[in-house]
């Protein structure tokens, strides 16, 4: 209990750190997925088969390796081809992959929305004269996106949980933070839980938040 | 104002329309009846291009609409369509439904389209609905609605694709006599429609499609009471 007080602020720098990651990664997450959901839905195959490509490999390979590879790899490329050492700062390298890796479930998130809209909804935009992109921005996306918010949430406690995955580059973010605990102290089981009810209250605080946003989306739109 | 010419349109290696050639004059209401499956709603929906034609080509009012080299959203401003299933966007306000087109689409102000939408609203009888979500609407003001949202665009020809068999029977005649109203006002229209008394009563002519061609046609009263083709009577002897 006296360690669990002690570790406390400690673990609360770095739940500080995982949110910041989480969140820019979450943002540009749902960026990088709209245009590569967007992508896979679209006929011309010079903007489908990037989307699908990137797609199939962020979510065939483990974030684990995604990470090594980022972090490692591409310095040790970089200086293979212009013999100059390179590095990355983690926390930039934590962002550009989380990103990247949130970014191709959230695609997959966004297509299934789009899709789950009846044909007829577009129909009815283009019999009326709007544009492919009038049709998708006023009719499509609106809808769809009240719709994802659930799977959207769902996702972003997934990234929030697996970016415990960024200690072994060093990121001193919430687990990170338990394990140097651990390491000076060796209290494991009470830095350990500390980390677990910290990720805890983290995780139920964003699923409460999706559930009141989806009360709050769902008032003009009763119909399913 | 529309001349189709030898429309023909395939799913795959599924010839649906095998070569259709019609005209619609300007005012005319034709109504269209036929078997499920005979390919009804492709026609229709090859009017305003919802569907590709394999080949043949389709005049509207003068231009072209099969060469691609004109603007399709342009031609469909002037072709409004009215769906089975309603079709009405979910997340907007009736008022909403009726004025996004206009405003987005032709550049109209949020009051100018207003002003549109309200007196369609009057001439659908739903001025007390505009406010109100399509979910709180009954089947027949939905499909009033999407009537007045099409009507927002001021087309020149106006497309049914059997606009009242998703409703209840209590429904049928409000909708029917919105539509009889518009044809009184002279709009031109095409029906799928197997509401035979309405085919009588407004239609100037029926055609007949069976199997991707029209088979028979003519004034209602021709086909309804004097029909030639031996695969028209045993169709009508089936619905009438
Ligand atoms: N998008 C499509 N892809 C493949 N086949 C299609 C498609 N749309 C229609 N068909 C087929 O084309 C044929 C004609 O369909 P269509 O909807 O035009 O018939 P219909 O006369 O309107 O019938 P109903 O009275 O049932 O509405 C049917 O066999 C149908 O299965
Ligand atoms: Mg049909």
């Amino acid at each position: 209990m006296e360690h669990l007080i002690k570790v406390l602020p400690q673990l609360l720098r770095g739940a500080v750190i995982t949110v910041e990651i989480t969140s820019l990664s979450v943002f540009f997450g749902m960026l990088i997925g709209l245009f590569m959901g967007l992508g896979k839905l679209s006929k011309n195959p010079l903007f489908k088969l990037p989307a699908v490509i990137y797609v199939d490999f962020i979510r065939g390979t483990p974030l684990f390796v995604q990470i090594l590879l980022f972090y490692y790899g591409i310095p040790n490329l970089v200086f293979q081809y212009t013999g100059n050492p390179f590095n990355i700062e983690p926390m930039i390298a934590a962002v550009v992959v989380c990103s990247l890796n949130s970014g191709a479930y959230v695609a997959e998130i966004f297509r299934a929305g789009i899709q789950s809209i009846e044909r007829g909804q577009m129909e009815a935009a283009r019999s009326l004269g709007m544009n492919h992109s009038q049709a998708m921005r006023y009719i499509i996306l609106p809808q769809a996106f009240k719709r994802i918010v659930p799977p959207l949430g769902n996702e972003f406690i997934v990234l929030l949980k697996d970016t415990s995955l960024l200690a072994v580059i060093g990121v001193i973010e919430l687990t990170q933070s338990g394990r140097l605990y651990v390491a000076s102290t060796y209290a494991a089981f009470p830095a350990y839980i500390g980390v677990a009810l910290v990720y805890l209250v983290m995780t139920l605080s964003i699923s409460r938040l999706v559930d009141w946003t989806e009360r709050r989306l769902g008032v003009s739109d009763r119909r399913e | 104002m529309i001349v189709v010419n030898n429309l023909v349109k395939n799913f795959g290696s599924l010839e649906v329309l095998k070569g259709i050639s019609e005209r619609v004059k300007p005012q005319e209401v034709v109504c269209i009846i036929g078997p499920s499956g005979s390919g009804k709603s492709t026609f229709l929906r090859c009017l305003n291009l919802l569907e590709t034609p394999t080949s043949g080509d389709i005049t509207i009012d003068g231009k072209s609409i099969t060469d691609p080299k004109n603007d399709i959203n342009k031609i469909r401003e002037e072709v409004g369509m009215v769906f089975q299933r309603f079709n009405l966007f979910p997340h907007m306000t009736t008022l909403q439904n009726i004025t996004l087109a206009p405003m987005k689409v032709k550049g109209l102000s949020q009051k100018e389209a207003e002003e549109r939408a309200h007196n369609l609203l009057i001439k659908v009888g739903l001025t007390d609905k505009a406010h109100v979500y399509p979910d709180s609407l009954s089947g027949g003001q939905q499909q009033r609605v999407a009537i007045a949202r099409a009507l927002a665009m001021y087309p020149k020809i106006m497309l049914f694709d059997e606009p009242t068999s998703s409703l209840d029977p209590e429904m049928v005649g409000e909708v029917l006599a919105v539509m009889k109203d518009l044809a009184g006002e002279g709009m031109t229209m095409v029906v799928v429609t197997h509401e035979m008394g309405f085919a009588r009563e407004v239609g100037d002519r029926v055609l007949f499609i069976d199997e991707g061609i029209i088979v028979e046609q003519g004034t209602p009263a021709q086909i309804f009471s004097d029909a030639q083709n031996e695969r028209t009577r045993a169709f009508l002897s089936k619905i009438l």
